[in-house]
C-alpha cells in the first residue's frame, strides 16, 4: 500500500503537477491563437512572439518595482507588474492591427496572405525584443519558491518519495483557471462576447445584424493581448524567460489549438492540456513509478522512457498529424475551411 | 522602360552593391557574400516552387537544407573503422523494421474495415514494433558511439566525392519531402505550414541527438572540399609568383582562389537549375500548376490531379532546397546542427522569394543576392546609425551601451519591416510574375 502512495506522489511530482501547469501555459496560449482564427480567420504566426513581448514588458516592470521596493509578499511581484504588461502589450496589437493587419482585411486578401503578413510582424517583435532585453535568460521570479517542498512533505506524511509544489505551478494553475472562467462568463454573458461568437460562427449574417465587425476585431485584440501576456509571464516565471524559446513554443501552441479544434476555445483547452500530458507522459523516464508498482523481481534496469526529452516537438507533431488525418476539425468541431 | 532593361538595372545594381562592399570592406566579404548569395538564390528558386508555382505555403525550409548537410556527411565522410562491424547493420535492420511496422499498420488501417478489431490490431502492431524496434536499435547505437567518441562515435560515410553530395542531398530531401506530402498535402494551407514548421523542428531535434548518425552536436569538422586548400597554395611555388605578379600577397590570394573556385561551382549549379525553373515554367506543366495555383476547383473539375501535382511539385522544391543545404555545409566544411535556426533558413528565404517576386525565377534568384546582402550588412550599417544617434551622449551612459550593444538585432526587425513594406506597397515584387 505504502508502495503505491509512493509511486503516486512520485507520479504526481514528475508528471502530473509539471504537466497541469504547462498545459495551462499551453491552453492560455492556444486559446490567443483560437480566437484570432475565429474572429480574424487566419493562424498568427507572430502569437509566440506577442507572449514574448507581453512578458518582456511585465519584466521590465517588475524589475522596476523591486527597485522600488515593491513587492507582493510571498507572491512573485511579476504579478503585480502584469496588468501594465497587458496594457502594454494592448497598445502594440492594436498598434500592428491598425497599421499593419487592417489594409489586407479591407481588400479581402486571402488568408495564407495574412499568415505571411503575421510571418512579418513576428520578425519584427523577435527583433524588438531582443534589441530591448537582449537574447539572454532573464530571472525575475521572487517571493517564496514553494507551496510544499519536498522535505516538508516528507517530514509530513513520512513517505520515501517527496513531493515539491513551486509557487509557479500554484499560481500558473488558479491564474489559468481564473482567466478561462472570466473568458468564457465574457464570450457567453456579455453582448459583446455573444457578438464575438455570432461574427465567428457567420460574419455575413453578423453584418446583417447590425454588429460592429470593426469593433469585434478590436475586442478580440485587446482579449487576445492579455490571454498572451499572461501566458508569457506565467511560462517566463515557471520556467524562464528567454526570447528564442517563445517560438518554439508555437508549434506546441498551434498543435493545441488545432488538435482541440481551430477556433473553439473549449478545444483550446483540451487540447492544451492533450499536448501536455503526452509529452510530459511519453519522455518521462517511468522507472522510479514503475520499481514501486511492479514486484522486486520484475523491477526495470532501463529508464523505461518511450522518448528522449529532446522529441517532445516529436510528440505534438505526430498527436497534431494523427489529429489532422483521423478529426481534421479537432476534438471539438472547430472550422475546417 | 522594357523589363529587361529594368531587371538588367537590378542586377547590375546587387552586383555594384557587393563590389562597394569589396572596395570599402574587403574583397573577403564581398566573396562571402556573393558564395551565400548563390546559395541563398537556389533556395529561393526552390521556395519559389512551391510558393510562386503552386501556391504552397512551406515553412519547413531549415528542415530540408539541414538534410542536404546531413546528406553531405554520409557521402563525403570516410567511414568510421570497426562502426558497421559494431552495430551497422543492427541500426539499420532496426530501422528498416520500424518503417515496416508504420507501413503493416497503414496497410491494416486501409484494408480492414473500421472495428474495435481493427483499431486494437493497428495499436497492437505499432507497440510490438516500437519496443522491439527500440531492443534492437538502442545496444546497436551505444557500441557505435562508444568507437573513439572523441574524434568519430558514428557511423561515417560513404567516403565518395564530395560534389555527390549536393545530388544525394537533393534526393534526400526529396524523400523525406514526399513523406510529408503524403500526409499532410490535400489539408489546407495553414495546416500544411504548422506540419512543415513541425517536421523541421523535428528534423533538426533528430540531427542534434542521433550521434551514431552524424555526432549531434559534437559536429562534424573536416568534411572533403571540392577546392584545394589554402595553406597547400601559399606553399605552392608557381601560385605565389601569379599572386604576386597581379600584386596580391599569397595569403590573401590563396583564400580569395579558393572562394572564386567555389563561386564557379555554384554559379553552374545556380544556372542549370534557373534554365529547368525557367523551362518548367513556360512548359504546359507550369501553366498546369499555375491555373491550379489560381483556382484549384477550376484545375479540379478539367481533370487536373491536384494533390499529385502539388505532391510532385512540393518535392521538387524540397529537393532544391536540399541541394542549396548539402552546397551550404560544403562551403563551412562542417556540419553544426545547434547552428540551423528557422529564422535564419526558413523565413529569411521566404523575404527572399516574396521581395523578389512570387513566381518569378529571376526575381527570387535577385532576392537571394539582395536579401542576402541586406542580412550580412545591417550590422555594419547598424553600428553607423548608432554611433551617430548616440554620438551626443555621454561614454558610460546605460542608453549607449545598451544602444550600440544591441545592434546585432537589427537585422530581424530590418527583415521583418521590409517584408511588411514590400507586401503592402509592392505585393508583386521587384520583378513581377508576368
Amino acid at each position: 500500500m505504502i508502495d503505491f502512495l509512493n509511486a503516486f506522489v512520485a507520479l504526481s511530482n514528475f508528471v502530473l503537477i509539471p504537466a497541469i501547469s504547462y498545459g495551462a501555459q499551453l491552453a492560455l496560449g492556444a486559446l490567443g491563437v483560437t480566437l484570432i482564427y475565429g474572429i480574424l480567420r487566419f493562424s498568427n504566426f507572430a502569437h509566440g512572439d506577442t507572449m514574448a513581448f507581453g512578458a518582456m514588458c511585465t519584466i521590465l516592470v517588475t524589475w522596476l518595482f523591486q527597485s522600488w521596493g515593491i513587492s507582493f509578499g510571498p507572491l512573485p511581484t511579476a504579478l503585480l507588474a502584469m496588468p501594465f504588461g497587458i496594457l502594454a502589450t494592448m497598445g502594440l496589437v492594436l498598434f500592428t492591427d491598425r497599421y499593419v493587419y487592417k489594409f489586407y482585411r479591407e481588400q479581402k486578401a486571402k488568408p495564407v496572405i495574412l499568415v505571411i503578413v503575421s510571418l512579418g510582424v513576428m520578425f519584427i517583435l523577435n527583433g524588438l525584443v531582443r534589441f530591448i532585453i537582449g537574447p539572454n535568460d532573464q530571472r525575475f521570479s521572487d517571493g517564496e519558491r514553494f507551496i510544499i517542498s519536498v522535505r516538508e512533505f516528507k517530514a509530513l506524511t513520512g513517505l520515501k518519495e517527496g513531493l515539491a509544489f513551486k509557487t509557479t505551478q500554484g499560481i500558473t494553475i488558479v491564474t489559468a483557471v481564473i482567466v478561462v472562467i472570466a473568458l468564457f462568463w465574457f464570450l457567453n454573458r456579455t453582448r459583446t462576447g455573444k457578438s464575438m461568437r455570432a461574427y465567428s460562427d457567420n460574419e455575413d449574417l453578423a453584418l446583417l445584424s447590425g454588429i460592429n465587425p470593426e469593433r469585434v476585431v478590436m475586442v478580440t485584440w485587446l482579449i487576445v493581448a492579455a490571454l498572451a501576456t499572461i501566458a508569457g509571464t506565467l511560462y517566463g516565471l515557471d520556467k524562464s524567460f528567454k526570447p528564442f524559446i517563445f517560438l518554439q513554443l508555437l508549434l506546441p501552441v498551434f498543435a493545441a489549438a488545432i488538435v482541440g479544434g481551430l477556433g473553439s476555445p473549449l478545444g483550446a483547452i483540451a487540447g492544451g492540456f492533450t499536448i501536455a500530458f503526452s509529452e510530459v507522459m511519453i519522455t518521462y523516464a517511468w522507472k522510479k513509478v514503475a520499481t514501486y508498482v511492479v514486484p522486486e523481481s520484475w523491477a526495470p534496469d532501463t529508464l523505461v522512457q518511450l522518448l528522449s526529452t529532446d522529441y517532445k516537438f516529436a510528440v505534438s507533431f505526430v498527436i497534431l498529424i494523427i489529429v489532422l488525418l483521423f478529426r481534421p476539425t479537432g476534438l471539438f468541431a472547430g472550422k475546417s475551411v | 522602360m522594357s523589363d529587361s532593361v529594368r531587371n538588367t538595372m537590378y542586377f547590375a545594381g546587387v552586383a555594384l552593391l557587393i563590389i562597394i562592399t569589396g572596395f570599402v570592406q574587403s574583397w573577403n566579404t564581398a566573396l562571402f557574400i556573393l558564395n551565400f548569395g548563390l546559395i541563398s538564390a537556389i533556395m529561393a528558386l526552390g521556395v519559389n516552387l512551391q510558393w510562386g508555382f503552386a501556391g504552397l505555403f512551406n515553412v519547413g525550409i531549415m528542415g530540408f537544407v539541414a538534410l542536404g548537410g546531413l546528406a553531405t556527411v554520409l557521402v563525403s565522410m570516410p567511414a568510421t573503422p570497426g562502426a558497421w562491424q559494431a552495430g551497422g547493420a543492427s541500426v539499420i535492420g532496426a530501422l528498416v523494421l520500424g518503417a515496416a511496422t508504420v507501413v503493416a499498420a497503414v496497410i491494416l488501417m486501409t484494408k480492414m474495415k473500421a472495428s474495435k478489431l481493427r483499431s486494437f490490431s493497428v495499436f497492437g502492431v505499432l507497440v510490438v514494433g516500437f519496443f522491439v524496434y527500440r531492443g534492437l536499435f538502442d545496444p546497436a547505437v551505444g557500441f557505435i558511439e562508444e568507437i573513439d567518441p572523441a574524434a568519430t562515435g558514428y557511423l561515417g560515410g560513404l567516403g565518395l566525392p564530395v560534389l555527390l553530395a549536393w545530388p544525394a542531398g537533393g534526393l534526400l530531401a526529396a524523400a523525406v519531402a514526399w513523406l510529408i506530402g503524403k500526409t499532410a498535402l490535400g489539408l489546407r494551407s495553414d495546416y500544411l505550414a504548422i506540419a512543415t514548421l513541425g517536421i523541421s523542428e523535428i528534423i533538426i531535434a533528430v540531427m542534434k541527438n542521433e550521434d551514431w548518425l552524424g555526432r549531434g552536436v559534437k559536429n562534424v569538422v573536416g568534411l572533403p572540399r571540392p577546392a584545394p586548400y589554402e595553406v597547400d597554395l601559399q606553399s605552392n611555388a608557381a601560385f605565389i609568383e601569379r599572386a604576386n605578379g597581379l600584386g596580391f600577397d599569397a595569403v590573401t590570394a590563396s583564400t580569395l582562389w579558393v572562394k572564386l573556385i567555389y563561386a564557379g561551382l555554384f554559379t553552374v549549379v545556380l544556372v542549370i537549375l534557373f534554365v529547368m525553373a525557367q523551362r518548367a515554367l513556360h512548359s504546359p506543366w507550369g501553366r498546369m500548376m499555375r491555373a491550379i495555383r489560381d483556382n484549384e476547383f477550376a484545375a479540379e473539375a478539367m481533370g487536373k490531379n491536384v494533390t499529385a501535382r502539388h505532391l510532385q511539385i512540393f518535392v521538387l522544391g524540397s529537393a532544391v532546397c536540399g541541394i542549396a543545404g548539402a552546397m551550404m555545409t560544403t562551403l563551412d566544411g562542417q556540419l553544426t546542427p545547434g547552428t540551423y535556426q528557422p529564422l535564419r533558413f526558413t523565413f529569411l528565404i521566404w523575404v527572399m522569394v516574396i521581395v523578389g517576386g512570387s513566381g518569378s525565377n529571376l526575381g527570387s534568384v535577385l532576392g537571394g543576392f539582395l536579401i542576402w546582402w541586406l542580412w550580412v550588412m545591417v550590422e555594419p550599417m547598424g553600428s553607423v546609425l548608432m554611433n551617430f544617434v548616440t554620438y551626443g551622449m555621454a561614454d558610460g551612459y546605460w542608453l549607449k551601451n545598451h544602444l550600440l550593444e544591441s545592434v546585432a538585432h537589427m537585422r530581424l526587425l530590418t527583415m521583418g519591416l521590409v517584408l511588411l513594406l514590400v507586401l503592402r506597397f509592392s505585393p508583386r515584387g521587384l520583378i513581377p510574375e508576368k
